[in-house]
């Protein structure tokens, strides 16, 4: 197989699919269930997981990957991420197949393929090191969850969380390349790593101070950071359960990803001058994400501000220096995609596509009638408080030791704090879940749906990678501090 | 001569983008917009990127601005007003507008040596053309971002069919 083709091969396995699934979607009868294609799509993306440690190997043997003229770069970071994202895609399909009444929904079918296509963005962001390419992934992952969020057609909400991320989100999109602009002007290319070397030489350094944070704006409002945030809470609320899942975590660790790599190879010069200010956007996240969440009835709402709080711990990696700050931040997207994906089955399981529970009163006394689902959503909140033995605990003992060993402790002491704040409204949910219901309550509070086997499935698996990476946290940590030295070992070599 | 060109035209276009903002008419704000389009594109011409003026022209101010006015009419699609332009327009208008293009062309016949002259488009006409620079660029070193932007439309096409079906 030519190295081109090696290079794309989880992309491409994902994009046939998505276009096979495409395909095939008018040949199902129209009420008929749409779960074969679900089915199809699964299988897509596990070949795309599979096709990502088959590169593993071949990175292994040979060392990073590049292709298409240096647009691509395939190093363990990107293969790390591919992983992830199909990892999350995975649980998100197999929790959505009996998502959308076949009765109610004409259009599953374009569900899973959107799914997949937003999935193959998502995955070119993370392996591209080249600006421009790793704009259309962006763009292809930003736009395939726009029309997500507006799934459940004719409801209010529902159009409300399309279009406002849309319009938002396409701002920030302009900010963005207004970077990539700019760095063009300060260097004279958008490749990264001949960025880096030209931001060290450029007569303009006014121009890529400005690009680095004009790039900083555009991916702080796709993670959710303070001051980017206001949109995630109308966006979540209104957005169908399981994308929310997939959302929050999949397109962010992917931002997440370009973040690490525009930093820390793009404008490694200029440190100390974006270190503040990712400071700055980490107290502000954890704050408002904390302060927030507190007021919140909502449940997904309030899972919408905490996740703005876990952008800014995880923000607080970005301090350390580069092999610290990868492997830290690698640790905490792996950790909460677990955590987070899981919480969110959970919430699809019960309320279903027509979200009949919704706020913490209709959440009262769950434990009683299911005593299972309960558990499962008790554990995850447990992790996202960051309870040892959890995956969310470990994450954050990486971040904040991180920040600690490169002097920044008192960044680290606000998050602990936050963190102690945060406790509170997750455990406000947690209580209303096995408290006593009250007489009102239980009248017309409808009963919960069943839980079926594929989602089953899928609670399993997330809840077995939170434990995991709470108990064994060393297996992953050690991949991920292999996907840092990939990076850095490229830069000079390129230069 | 090139520095004429960039202050009429710049002024041209920031005084189009006002004009956009401060109209109360969707297709007045519409049409002001075609002329920011057009002066960029003269602006881009002057800076010797030929091709890019032509496809701002063709796609920017032909296509997308179609696009707009179709739009518009579509969702003004009331009863229409009479609009009553302010008087001095309607008799200075034409008279003042001639007279601008007669003003600027004098300046422009007259002073002709002292302004010097540009080579609208291709800088690097020596040895390669400017449209052979881009193919050539977006076909080896950007290819495959040009490529996968087809999956970019797919899921704008795709999206759109979603959005816009009715339901069962």
């Amino acid at each position: 197989m030519s190295t081109n083709l090696l290079t794309l091969l989880p992309e491409l396995i994902l994009t046939l699919t998505a276009v096979l699934v495409m395909l095939l979607e008018p040949l199902l009868a129209a009420g008929a269930s749409r779960k074969p294609l679900g089915w199809l799509a699964i299988l897509g993306s596990v070949g795309s997981g599979v096709a990502a440690l088959y590169q593993l190997r071949a990175v292994h043997a040979l060392g990073p990957l590049t292709g298409f003229y240096g647009t691509i770069q395939v190093d363990a970071f990107s293969i790390f991420f591919h992983l992830l994202i199909a990892s999350i895609v995975v649980t998100t399909l197999l929790a959505s197949l009996d998502y959308f009444p076949p009765d109610q929904v004409s259009h599953a079918g374009e569900y899973f393929a959107l799914v997949l296509f937003g999935a193959t963005g998502m995955m070119f962001m993370t392996s591209s090191v080249e600006l421009l390419m790793v704009f259309i992934g962006l763009e292809i992952s930003s736009i395939s969850t726009y029309i997500l969020a507006g799934f459940r057609k004719g409801r209010a909400t529902a159009s409300e969380s399309a279009l406002k991320y849309f319009l938002l989100g396409s701002f920030a999109t302009a900010f963005f390349l207004y970077g990539i602009a700019l760095c063009f002007g300060a260097t004279g290319s958008t490749a990264i790593a001949a960025i880096g070397a030209g931001m060290a030489v450029t007569k303009t350094p006014l121009f890529g101070w400005l690009a680095v944070g004009m790039v900083l704006i555009g991916l702080g409002f796709k993670v959710s950071a303070a001051p980017f945030h206001v949109w995630t809470p109308d966006v979540y609320q209104g957005a169908p359960a399981p994308v929310v899942g997939l959302m929050s975590t999949a397109p962010k660790a992917a931002a997440f990803a370009v973040l690490l790599r525009f930093l820390f190879e793009a404008a490694p010069t200029d440190r100390h001058h974006w270190a503040p200010l990712i400071a700055i956007l980490a107290v502000a996240s954890m704050t408002i994400g904390n302060l927030g969440a507190l007021l919140q009835s909502d449940a997904k709402r309030l899972l919408a501000y905490s996740s703005i709080a876990h952008a800014g711990y995880l923000l607080v990696a970005f301090t350390a220096p580069e092999p610290l700050a990868v492997s830290a931040a690698c640790f905490y997207t792996a950790a909460y995609a677990a955590m987070n994906v899981g919480a969110f089955v959970v919430l699809t399981q019960l309320s279903g596509f027509s979200e009949r529970l919704r706020t913490i009163d209709d959440l009262t006394g769950l434990a009683l009638r299911r005593p299972g689902l309960s558990a499962f959503m008790a554990f995850f909140l447990l992790s996202l408080i960051g309870i040892p033995f959890t995956g969310g605990f470990f994450g954050k003992f990486y971040v904040f030791s991180a920040a600690v060993r490169s002097g920044y402790t008192w960044l680290a002491i606000v998050g602990l704090a936050n963190s102690g704040l945060a406790c509170f409204y997750y455990l406000r949910l947690l209580t209303a879940l096995y408290a006593r219901p009250t007489a009102d309550t239980v009248g017309d509070s409808p009963t919960p749906r069943g839980i079926s086997v594929p989602a089953g499935l899928a609670l399993i698996a997330t809840a077995a990678a939170t434990l995991l990476l709470g108990i064994l946290p060393n297996r992953i940590l050690s991949l991920t501090q292999r996907a840092a030295p990939a990076t850095v070992a490229q830069c000079p070599m390129q230069r | 001569m090139e520095l004429v060109l960039f202050i009429l035209f710049g002024l041209l276009a920031v005084a189009g983008a006002l004009n956009l903002l401060f109209q109360r008419h969707p297709i007045n704000s519409a049409l002001s917009l075609v002329v920011v389009m057009m002066s960029l594109a003269v602006l881009y011409w002057s800076l010797g990127a030929e091709f890019l003026a032509a496809a701002q022209v063709i796609v920017y101010a032909g296509a997308i601005m179609v696009l707009f006015i179709f739009v518009v009419m579509l969702l003004n699609a009331g009863e229409e007003e009479e609009t009553h332009g302010s008087k001095i327009a309607y008799i200075a208008g034409i008279p003042g507008a001639a007279a601008i293009f007669c003003l600027l062309s004098f300046v422009f016949l007259s002073e002709r040596s002292r302004l010097g002259s540009t080579g609208l488009g291709g800088y690097l006409s020596g040895a390669v053309s400017n449209i052979a620079e881009i193919s050539h660029t977006l076909f080896t070193t950007l290819l495959l971002p040009f490529e996968v932007t087809s999956i970019l439309i797919l899921i704008a096409i795709l999206g759109a069919v979603v959005l816009a079906r009715k339901e069962l």
